[in-house]
């Protein structure tokens, strides 16, 4: 029937302008779950992400947080800069709460959304067992690693998640050893979907909480969170350190559905014509002095990640 | 209806009977056929439980914050080094005033490693404002986890609850045990701080001095609340079911001029010793010991006391013995005995009474009157 065909037609020109809206910031909800005068840190980027995973999440979501910069930054009761409901949890015990959640709002028949948002010591270190629990079970929710690269809220002590080389106040020589490769770790556990993100995108973390949030499963988004303070650049630079940290390769967004890797937008055409490395590193304070030696290292690590990225995507292994 | 089970297995008939929304547990001798015949049951289709098959005790814990918060009865069972594996969360679930149910089956605490009977694992939890009780049969183990659920989720407690039961001694013993059908007993689940993203709050976040300190006082006047929610509890558990025990199962005190205190499996073995002693023409009595915390008034004034403690604080003394001093002013006789497993008969327990130093402490079989 040409008036069914008419509706099927607008439906899809629908989706598509729908698509295509997502793709400029204009499009993303104004509501707020993320109120203003939070207690973060001027510059702090893992606010801005958290405002921009709220909005993509909607008010039907519970936030799930360990100790991080985000206990802090919610504000001190009974005030809250929070409008969605926040289960604060101990350090190790993300993940295991939210899985208890999980299975909760299912034995009720509710399709809340569970979303943990923890930082990188309390995903790499300290509750890295229950993340992979978690992942291993197939638990219906998505964990959020933002990664300032260190214990933050503590005051920059080194986490696993530290690169080589970095300065903090645990390694003051710089870190010896290299960052804990966190998307390999759960890539071993074949979860539906893993993407990797960075604050200076807002507009790809967005898109890929909301695919994250369609897929029933564990799904993991592991988001690079440039700090001021803990790297020691102008607040003003932080949305330039997220670009870098990509336009570089030293961070590489994509994601994985169902296995599949594809590489997103802006870390394509890095990929293939990385910036200096120099550029990154020579904005922030936690790599002055850095060894021609350690520099060579990371530089070679970044290579590495590139080619085994492309092959991966290509399905050359 | 009348079967026979082990301590166990009347936990988990327990558990079947009471439905939880979500179980959250990890295996450990001797807790294991808790877990395994709940997962039977969920299996066969006996019980509609979400059964997470958590990694450690540290996250079944905090799976059961999580689901109980997220607004379903909750239910865990442990032992000894998962019992202290998950400290950390099981104060937090005191503190989020979740009426979380769990069974620790009590068992010693390595090294070296050693699979039997001891309290020390629950008395390492005392001031994490959970109420406790430990049951001394396998009829107790069932009465006392359907009742544990009812306490904890009134309105006046919102703490939870930890069941303790004898390892081996009492988890592995079979015995008769009348199940019941509970009807009404237990209401649907209602936690009036759920999580409702319609309403959407904050749990838990920094808080500052004052506040907390109001949050901690509150945690004990619903401790306090608790000794009368218990009573009511068991009032109406007795009239529909005809059972009940009370904080301290008295036997034979009223006479007596000595009493032996006692908890779990070692309270119930010290009534054979009573009869044994009054056939000798001693007037002896005992009395268990089943509410550790909240811990209950004691009416032992113008007698001598035998406490048996299946524990120890070292530097200090045995933790059943210096609350009886602390609550009673009586100078007990202090026994420790039964660590790790040790066997006490009731001939040994006896002894202890005809041998008795009133404010001297034993270490049977080890080191006498020190």
């Amino acid at each position: 029937m040409p008036g069914n065909r008419i509706a099927k037609l607008s439906l899809q020109s629908m989706t598509n302008i729908n698509e295509r809206s997502v793709n400029n910031l204009s499009a993303i909800p104004k509501e707020e779950y993320l109120y203003k005068c939070t207690s973060a840190c001027a510059g702090c980027s893992s606010s801005l992400c958290l405002r921009y995973v709220l909005k993509a999440a909607g008010p039907d979501s519970v936030l799930v947080v360990p100790a991080c910069c985000t206990s802090v930054i919610q504000g001190m009761y009974p005030g809250t800069a929070m409008n969605v409901p926040v289960y604060n949890i101990a350090f190790a015990a993300a993940a295991a709460c939210a899985s208890g959640m999980s299975e909760a709002f299912a034995s009720l028949g509710r399709e809340t959304n569970v979303i943990v948002y923890a930082g990188d010591g309390g995903t790499v270190d300290i509750g890295i067992q229950a993340l992979s629990g978690a992942f291993e079970r197939g638990t219906n929710f998505l964990y959020i690693c933002y990664d300032n690269e260190a214990y933050g809220n503590t005051g920059m002590q080194r986490s696993g998640s530290t690169p080589l080389g970095a300065r903090t106040t645990t390694t003051p020589g710089g870190k010896p050893t290299a960052k804990k490769d966190l998307d390999r770790i759960v890539e071993a556990h074949n979860p539906p979907y893993m993407a990797t993100a960075c604050s200076a995108y807002p507009l790809d973390l967005y898109k890929k909480v909301k695919k994250a949030l369609s897929i029933e499963g564990a799904k993991f988004i592991h988001i690079l969170a440039p700090c001021p303070p803990g790297w020691r650049y102008p607040t003003e630079k932080t949305v330039e350190m997220g670009k870098l940290a990509v336009k570089t390769a030293q961070w590489i967004l994509y994601e994985r559905e169902f296995g599949k890797l594809a590489i997103s937008g802006p870390s394509k055409a890095a990929m293939k014509k990385p910036a200096p490395l120099e550029d990154y590193i020579k904005g922030q304070g936690r790599f002055k002095n850095l060894s021609p030696e350690i520099f060579d290292a990371m530089r070679q690590q970044v290579e590495h990640n590139i080619q085994r990225l492309s092959r991966e995507e290509a399905g050359v292994c | 209806m009348l079967t026979i089970a082990t301590g166990n297995k009347a936990v988990a008939a327990a558990v079947k009977a009471v439905k939880p929304g979500v179980i959250a547990a990890y295996p450990i001798t001797p807790q294991t056929e808790i877990v395994e015949q709940i997962a039977d049951y969920v299996t066969e289709g006996d019980l509609a439980s979400r059964y997470i098959p958590v990694e450690s005790e540290h996250s079944a814990m905090a799976a059961c914050i999580g689901a109980s918060a997220g607004g379903v009865r909750t239910f865990t069972a442990t032992s000894s080094h998962g019992l202290l594996y998950m400290h950390e969360m099981v104060h937090w679930a005191a503190g989020a005033r979740l009426p979380i149910v769990m069974a620790n089956v009590n068992r010693a605490l390595g090294p070296g490693w050693n699979t039997w009977a001891e309290h020390t694992d629950a008395f390492s939890q005392r001031d994490t404002g959970w109420l406790q009780v430990f049951v001394g049969t396998v009829q107790e183990a069932y009465d006392a986890t359907l009742m544990a659920f009812k306490i904890a989720e009134n309105e006046r407690v919102l703490l939870p609850v930890m069941v303790n039961l004898d390892g081996f001694a009492l988890s592995h013993i079979m015995q008769s045990l009348e199940t019941v059908e509970i009807g009404d007993f237990l209401p649907p689940y209602r936690l009036p701080h759920a999580i409702d993203t319609e309403n959407p709050c904050v749990y838990g976040p920094m808080t500052g001095p004052a506040d907390y300190f109001r949050f901690r006082w509150d945690i004990e006047r619903s401790m306090r609340d608790a000794r009368g929610v218990i009573a009511d509890v068991e009032r109406e558990f007795a009239e529909r079911f005809g059972r009940s025990n009370g904080p301290t199962e008295d036997y034979r005190c009223e006479d007596a001029d000595v009493v032996v205190v006692a908890m779990g499996t070692l309270g119930k073995e010290a009534e054979v010793a009573v009869d044994r002693l009054r056939g000798e023409g001693v007037k002896a009595g005992s009395m268990r010991l089943r509410w550790f915390r909240p811990f209950p008034d004691l009416d032992l004034a113008g007698r001598e006391v035998v406490v048996i403690d299946r524990d120890y604080s070292f530097g200090f003394g045995g933790v059943v013995a210096h609350s009886i001093r602390s609550k009673t002013g009586i100078e007990p006789y202090s026994v420790i005995a039964g660590l790790g497993g040790q066997e006490v008969t009731y001939d040994d327990i006896a002894d202890f009474v005809r041998n008795r130093h009133p404010g001297e402490e034993t270490w049977f079989g080890v080191s006498d009157h020190v």
